[in-house]
Order: C-alpha cells, then sequence, then structure tokens
C-alpha cells in the first residue's frame, strides 16, 4: 500500500501498523501480494489476540493502523476491533474490496469511529473488474463506494496497475472521478507473491507504460485541487532501488493473520526469519529485540555493492525479498538498482516479456488466480516458479 | 480564501489533529499518513475548533507566549494549510 506523507523518524518505532485479519478473501487477484503459502496460514487470532497487539503497539507510538486481509470484511468482529482501535487513539483505516459490505455495515462502522475506507477496483469495466478478480464484483463496489462518501468517509480508492488494465488508465482515472475520490493510488503491481508466479501475464510493456504515466500526469494537472493521485512505476524499469517499508524495522510492523510479525507483508518468504508470534512475545521484545526485527536495520548487514555505497543511507539497498527472489540472497543489494551484478539479467527478464506481449500464444497462459486451492497446489507440487 | 480576523475556523473532518504522548507532539492524521507538527504548528492547530475566530487563536497564543506578537506567523502558517487542505471557513 502506498504511504502519503508518513514521516520518518530518527528512532524507529512501529508507527504503522498493517492488521492482516485473514487470508480469506472472496476474489482471486492474481497478482495479490498475499503469501503464495497462505493456506499454511490457519489459526486465526482471536479479537482477544488483536486487542492486546493493538494496546501494545499503541503504547509504542503506532498511529495509523491498516485493517486488511484477505478481505477484513470477512471477519466479524471487525466492528468491536475499530471500536477498540479507535478508542486507544488510532487513525483507522480499512482496506477492502468492498465485497461482503453494506449500508448497514458502513454505518456500524461509523459508529465505532472508522475514520477511512479504501476500496479497491480491478478496472474500469464490469467485464474485466470481474474477470480479474474472479468475482461478480464491479456494481457492488461501485455502490459501496458512493456510500464510503454518502458517509463521509475520505475515499481512498486503489487500482493496481499491470499489462491487463494500464490501457484502460483514463477510463479509470474517469471513473475515480466520477466517484469523487480523495486519493487515488494508482499502484503498479510489485512482483511478489501472486503477481511473481504470474509475471509473465501481468508486467506492462515500456510503451504502455510511456502511456499510463503521461495520462496520470495529466489528471495530477487537471484534478489538483481535488483529488490526489498517486502513481508509481514498477521498480522492474527503474535503475534505483526503493527505500523499501521506509526501512526495515523502522516504521512498519505487519502481523499475519496466525500472529506472525513481519517487517513487511511480503517478508514471510524469506528464509532465516523466526517469525516471532504475537502469541508468544510482546511487541516491544519483537519491535527492538526479535533477530528478525534487527536483521536488516540500517546498513550494517549489507555486503558490496551496497557497503562502500554513497547512496546505501538513500534507498537502504532496496528490498530484502526482491534480492532473494532475483540473486537467491537476501543480503545482496536489490537487482533493480543498476550497481548490482543481477540488473542486467532483471532487465534481460523485462525485455522478454515486452517483445513476447502481444504474441496470441504468449498471452493466452492463463492466469494463476489466488485462491487456497492453488495455494495448496503450488506448496505440494512445489510448483513455485523458478525465478533465477 | 482570505483569511480575515473574523473568520472562524475549523479542521477538515477528514483530518484529525491530536496529541501524541510517545512522540512529544501534536500531529495531524489522514488516510494512511501523518504528519508531525512542530511546537508552534501545534499550538496553532490545537486551537481550530470551530468556534474561535483567527484574532481569538492570536490572542490565545499571545497570552500563553507572554504577549509575543504571533500575528505574522499566524497567519503565515493558517496560508500553508488552508492550501493543504486541513481547515476551512466554519
Amino acid at each position: 500500500m502506498a504511504t502519503v506523507g508518513l514521516e520518518t523518524n530518527n528512532q524507529s518505532r512501529p508507527l504503522w501498523l498493517l492488521a492482516e485479519l485473514t487470508y480469506r478473501c472472496p476474489l482471486q487477484c492474481p497478482y495479490c501480494s498475499n503469501p503464495v503459502e497462505m493456506a499454511k496460514y490457519k489459526n486465526e487470532l482471536s479479537t482477544d489476540d488483536w486487542i492486546r497487539v493493538m494496546q501494545q503497539a499503541r503504547k509504542m507510538g503506532a498511529t495509523q493502523l491498516g485493517f486488511s486481509g484477505g478481505e477484513p470484511l470477512v471477519r466479524k468482529d471487525l466492528e468491536v476491533l475499530i471500536k477498540e482501535a479507535r478508542s486507544l487513539g488510532y487513525y483507522t483505516n480499512l482496506i477492502t474490496s468492498g465485497v461482503g459490505m453494506d449500508e448497514k455495515r458502513i454505518l456500524a462502522f461509523k459508529e465505532a469511529g472508522l475514520d477511512h475506507i479504501q476500496i479497491s477496483f480491478q478496472a474500469s469495466n464490469e467485464e474485466l473488474n470481474n474477470y480479474i478478480g474472479g468475482t461478480k464484483s464491479f456494481q457492488h463496489k461501485y455502490e459501496m463506494a458512493r456510500l464510503v462518501k454518502e458517509y463521509e468517509y475520505p475515499m481512498v480508492l486503489n487500482i493496481v496497475l499491470h499489462r491487463k488494465n494500464v490501457d484502460q488508465i483514463k477510463d479509470i482515472l474517469d471513473m475515480t472521478v466520477d466517484l469523487n475520490a480523495d486519493y487515488v493510488e494508482l499502484a503498479s503491481t510489485q512482483y511478489y507473491g501472486w503477481s511473481r508466479v504470474n509475471i509473465d501475464q501481468l508486467l506492462p510493456t515500456k510503451e504502455q507504460l510511456i502511456h499510463a504515466e503521461s495520462v496520470a500526469r495529466e489528471y495530477q494537472e487537471k484534478m489538483k485541487d481535488k483529488m490526489k493521485i498517486i502513481y508509481v512505476i514498477p521498480d522492474y524499469f527503474e535503475n534505483r532501488p526503493k527505500k523499501c517499508m521506509n526501512g526495515w524495522g523502522n516504521i512498519f510492523l505487519t502481523i499475519a493473520p496466525d500472529g506472525s510479525a513481519l517487517p513487511c507483508h511480503a517478508a514471510g518468504q524469506l528464509p532465516g526469519l523466526e517469525f516471532p508470534n504475537v502469541r508468544d512475545h510482546g511487541i516491544d521484545w519483537i519491535w527492538n529485540d526479535s533477530p528478525d526485527f534487527n536483521k536488516f536495520r540500517g546498513t550494517s548487514w549489507m555486503q558490496e555493492p551496497c557497503k562502500s555505497c554513497d547512496e546505501k543511507h538513500k534507498d537502504l539497498g532496496g528490498c530484502r525479498c526482491q534480492a532473494y527472489m532475483l540473486t537467491g540472497d537476501a543480503t545482496n543489494a536489490d537487482p533493480v538498482c543498476d550497481k548490482s551484478p543481477f540488473h542486467e539479467t532483471l532487465h534481460n527478464d523485462v525485455k522478454r516479456i515486452d517483445k513476447l506481449s502481444g504474441n496470441k500464444e504468449f498471452e493466452s497462459k492463463p492466469l494463476v488466480f489466488r485462491n487456497m486451492k492453488n495455494s495448496k497446489d503450488i506448496m505440494t507440487d512445489k510448483k513455485t516458479p523458478e525465478i533465477v | 480564501m482570505k483569511l480575515e480576523n473574523e473568520t472562524i475556523l475549523e479542521i477538515v473532518p477528514t483530518f484529525r489533529v491530536q496529541w501524541e504522548e510517545v512522540q512529544d507532539c501534536y500531529v495531524v492524521l489522514y488516510p494512511e499518513g501523518m504528519v508531525k507538527l512542530s511546537q508552534s504548528a501545534g499550538e496553532i492547530m490545537k486551537r481550530i475548533d470551530g468556534k474561535k475566530t483567527i484574532i481569538d487563536i492570536i490572542n490565545d497564543i499571545s497570552a500563553t507566549f507572554e504577549g509575543a506578537d504571533v500575528t505574522e506567523d499566524v497567519m503565515k502558517f493558517l496560508e500553508v494549510v488552508y492550501g493543504n487542505g486541513w481547515i476551512r471557513n466554519k
């Protein structure tokens, strides 16, 4: 999720608590950032567990709380959790597909003190939206977005962009204007989790990106007093990596549905982590003392080319998951960086997809949708795609 | 908008201003974001309540800081945060 203006602190604090309440979800988006192995996450935290986590993190300075998933609306105790979070002083964000919501629930959330609802759309037309989401959800989402505005929540619309919908960017932006969004996140797919499995089908071409960027800039200018549009290009096309999560163990704390604490919602795939669980440890220990949260904190873990790089404080070596996925070693530089010896391999892969896209046979390769069955299949068959 | 002495200001409802004990400052919260306020910014923002006029706010701050003339600083700050969309006319 994009972060709007969250200030970095000198001292690391878990300012942003992401509560992944469940991995159950009625949608099946093939770019989902949940772990591909999500089927093994059973035994969801109880209401009391979540309340304890929220209290402990708040004490350490957490202010932003994201209720996320999976689909957080699946949790029947969501209203209770919102109420508790709000009374603790959190700014509460509900990050949802809108499926599982109705007017009654929107009102109940309002009464519980929910600050903000972010609804995702998969596309600007019904057919593509429903295909990508793997459910018939477009009309319902549209209606929910309208109600979010009616109940005076600030409205953030999130649209994940990829090769199959990025050419519709103008229609997508017209839709967000029509819905009176306050913020629009045009989030280019990042290639972790499910989207990495589907990268051949999802990675946009260079040409598509140039077009999308020009349309996004046009709307940013046109709507600048009414709507804040955040457009981020996929970092595979960059030469310097992003300062991923604003630094490992710096401001972000993710709690997975089973209570595992992670510095980033994609970090579950990294080898050598212990995944401290909130059932066994307090947030204070997890954040300050656990080996996981210290593993890539700061710069002392780095090796070359990061170690002696004069830009190392700027991006902190980029994304650890990307480094691991693309080089096999999480302590390497993120290959997005052109100082990485793996940069060329990454760009060759981008070029390969660019060249093949549009090819009928290549485009007809089916998407692997995000659902528990595919998750189990991938785990049992070890069909995790070869990447390096 | 022209900010006049008698203008009554309020915080735009999609933003929230609150004191953060751990960080020892006021913050402005909004969807997925937070801005920490300096001490003087906090002194101004915490007084915007949908009741006070700008001159009330200026006088109140001035009284708190031993009669200092804060008019220019307050007006300048209000123009900036008005531009940010944090405050509006009541």
